[in-house]
């Protein structure tokens, strides 16, 4: 009787007899979210324009954080140095859609995974060997300071980091929704062959999405590097982006930002209420557990495309 | 040859150099081999970087200052591990053989290889050196022939770590009713110090809160919200790689007094701090040797091994916390041999030679001084009962630049911890059915 008590009346005693370090709980786990969300991104914009997962995301964000801070290191100014950035992820697009993409036209989707996964490899070592394998300061000038609100602590970095997380989706949502060009991405994602008949220029769209998702790879990266420090790490946080797929669908935009809500605010209260139960360090398997809860109802994710195939 | 030929040459050349880079001096049947498990690479790099650029200066410093230990050269190798458990196993069965007489000695710099290894080392007759890391019960050297975890361990560091806060506090019975929270990486290593902290917690009346942070420790907001509805009179941490830095910047952004936050000698380093910026400015952590390159080993390792270029030697971590301390775990070894040369005579020596040095080793203030090393760490003693000497721990405070001493040397409570020691072997032995040495 007191086991079922700590478990099911006790977290929730605890949330009504504390409305505001809940509420904190709460907003912490939104910011979070958002966090994310904007390593999720990149994972569904690329998604959506090969139907393929794309393992080197993780990798992507650390590359271009690593770009960016080791041109800082070298003297180069913030604003030159985040052009520069973009203009690296740009060319790696163009390497990755010559080098390995159109190569692989039509292939089926396990080779196209199989080769982002040689690509991650690849980008690791090239960025570690350019770049080296220290941690680096990140300080892109991003105000770090606390302050409270009504007794509920917030901080200016959280708070910066969501407002750009959420900028960003909303320019992707409108791009993928209003444009001729997101109309064009997501034919190339149905189907290759359909959309070169039609005359959709594959390559451009390819180039396209793999340099956008390398510029919210390094939004990602300066926001989680300049947390941690720019470090091979960053790289693993795509596991975090996972459950939000899973949860969010795999091809939406909005998805992966309202998955990222659900798996932030769900782990926190998880790991506050519930973990002192059972040990604590829950929050990691938790965010999976309710990405699986939601797949038994929609398998194809909260925002995903419902697949129908023929047999 | 076309553009395809030509990349896979420049791969095919890349691994070919990186094979050739990861092997040091030729072996010959006159030398000490001593087998380095490294990770330069992998998430734990920015650790393992210092940590094996220190091992590799100091050898090769023996090497060119003295000729090596009593004239006998020492031959050392990288092997690559990640700071990952199967390749630290692989790498170990690769070069366990290597040299005339096989490795001398093994310095796993991980708590889980160092387990892995355990069962190992008295059927190769190898023996582990786990410098303040690895398994606690090891201590006891009557369960734990082959292992020695000298000059202390997680045990008597959080022991030592009450100690401190006693002092800090106005002595032992002013931590009754104290508030410490013990955050810790949610793993082996990570989980060591908990008993120690729950034995005292019984025996002096502080309120002890555990609070675990999974692998690899990127994001902790709930921890850091609990630890701010807590409002915890201390933090004591065990952690490791990102977690450190992440913990010591959500400190700082939840305005956690950084002078009351003492992060364990895995959690002191200086990549843990510099990516927190000022955040970082107060925060402690133990540690049982000095931070800096103010030390004459270090004068030596410049001109020996880098000749006099003192940027070359920054470059490459020297005076850095990890660094020192894995100039202080090579000296260690060095000095194994050299007591172990005093009984087998002046020669390559094998790993059971070896072991008896490690055990008969008395490190004494006078040697530490011959050895350029007066002040950099604490004399001891190991005997065939105590493999772990019990030294006492110091207390350093990052201030935005460096680490500064804070502490005199806090003496660790040996009447609590080795107890538990010997309880914990005797239970490994049982297991086991291993039957104790007679000291």
């Amino acid at each position: 009787m007191e086991i079922l008590y700590a478990f099911f009346v006790a977290p929730f005693v605890d949330m009504a007899s504390d409305p505001i370090f809940f509420s904190e709980v709460v907003i912490g786990g939104v910011l979070t979210g958002i966090m994310y969300s904007l390593v999720a991104l990149g994972f569904v914009l690329i998604f959506k324009a090969s139907g393929v997962f794309n393992f080197s995301q993780g990798v992507m964000v650390l590359f271009a954080a690593l770009t960016l801070v080791g041109l800082m290191e070298h003297g180069v100014p913030v604003w030159l140095a985040l052009i520069l950035t973009v203009m690296v992820m740009i060319a790696l697009a163009f390497a990755v859609e010559w080098i390995m993409l159109r190569r692989l036209v039509n292939q089926e989707e396990i080779v196209l995974f199989m080769s982002t996964i040689g690509l991650s490899f690849v980008l690791q070592g090239f960025g570690e060997t350019v770049w080296g394998s220290n941690v680096k300061l990140l300080d892109v000038g991003i105000p770090n300071e606390s302050f409270e609100v009504g007794g509920i602590l917030l901080n200016e970095f959280d708070l910066f980091a969501a407002a750009s997380g959420a900028l960003m989706v909303t320019v992707l949502a409108v791009f993928f929704h209003y444009t001729r060009m997101g109309r064009a991405l997501r034919a190339v994602a149905d189907d290759h062959q359909a959309a070169l008949a039609v005359g959709i220029p594959l390559k451009t769209i390819w180039i396209m999405v793999w340099s956008v998702a390398g510029m919210v790879g390094l939004v990602a990266g300066i926001m989680w590097g300049a947390k941690s420090g720019v470090q091979f790490s960053l790289s693993l946080i795509a596991l975090k982006a996972l459950p939000v797929l899973i949860l969010g669908g795999f091809t939406s935009v909005p998805g992966a930002i309202v998955g990222g809500l659900i798996i932030g605010v769900g782990e926190k209260i998880a790991e506050i209420y519930w973990g002192p139960l059972v040990g604590g360090a829950i929050e990691n398997w938790f965010a999976y557990m309710l990405a699986l809860v939601f797949l038994l109802f929609r398998p194809q994710g909260l925002f995903g495309e419902k697949i129908i195939e023929r047999v | 040859m076309n553009i395809k030929t030509l990349m896979l040459a420049a791969v095919g050349g890349m691994v070919g150099l990186s094979g050739v880079a990861a092997t040091s001096p030729a072996l010959a049947d006159g030398e000490h081999f001593i087998p380095m498990l490294v990770y330069r690479t992998g998430p734990y790099a920015p650790s393992g970087i210092p940590i094996a650029n220190g091992f590799r200066d100091y050898y090769t410093l023996i090497n060119a200052r003295d000729g090596g230990v009593n004239g006998i050269k020492i031959a050392f190798e990288e092997c690559e591990t990640e700071y990952n458990t199967k390749l630290g196993v692989e790498c170990y069965e690769k070069l366990k053989n290597n040299g005339a007489h096989g490795a001398a000695l093994f310095n796993p710099f991980s708590t889980g290889i160092t387990y892995q290894l355990i069962p190992k080392a008295p059927v190769d007759k190898i023996p582990i050196l786990s410098m303040g890391y690895g398994r606690t019960a090891a201590a006891d050297g009557r369960v734990f022939e082959w292992v020695f975890n000298f000059p202390t361990t997680y045990w008597s560091q959080a022991s030592a770590f009450i100690n401190y806060v006693a002092q800090q506090e106005g002595g032992l019975d002013k931590l009754k009713g104290l508030k410490i929270a013990h955050v810790y990486h949610n793993s082996a290593y990570g989980k060591e110090a908990n008993p120690t902290l729950e034995v005292l917690a019984e025996k002096y009346g502080y309120d002890l809160t555990l609070l675990a942070v999974d692998h690899p420790g990127q994001e902790q907001k709930a921890t850091w919200l609990q630890i701010r509805r807590l409002k915890p009179d201390w933090i004591f941490m065990s952690g490791w790689g990102v977690m450190n830095q992440v913990a010591v910047k959500e400190a700082a952004g939840i305005r956690y007094p950084m002078d009351h936050f003492v992060g364990n000698w895995w959690s002191g380093s200086d990549a843990d701090v510099i990516p927190a910026g000022k955040g970082a400015i107060g925060y402690k952590s133990a540690t049982f040797h000095y931070a800096g390159a103010g030390f004459k080993v270090h004068d030596d390792i410049i001109k020996y091994v880098y000749g006099g270029d003192e940027a070359k030697a920054k470059e490459n971590n020297i005076g850095e916390v990890l660094y020192n301390r894995a100039v202080i775990n090579a000296m260690f070894s060095v000095e194994a041999i050299r007591t172990a040369q005093g009984k087998f005579g002046n020669k390559a020596l094998g790993g059971e030679q070896v072991r008896w040095g490690l055990e008969n080793l008395d490190l004494t203030e006078a040697r530490l001084k011959e050895l350029g090393m007066e002040g950099f760490t604490r004399p001891f003693k190991v005997s065939c009962a105590d493999h772990e000497t019990g030294g006492p721990i110091i207390i350093q405070q990052w201030d935005g630049k460096q680490w500064s001493m804070v502490s005199d040397w806090i003496p660790t409570m040996r009447d609590v911890v080795r107890p538990m020691i010997e309880a914990a072997a005797a239970a490994y032995a049982k297991e086991n059915n291993i039957t104790p040495r007679d000291c």
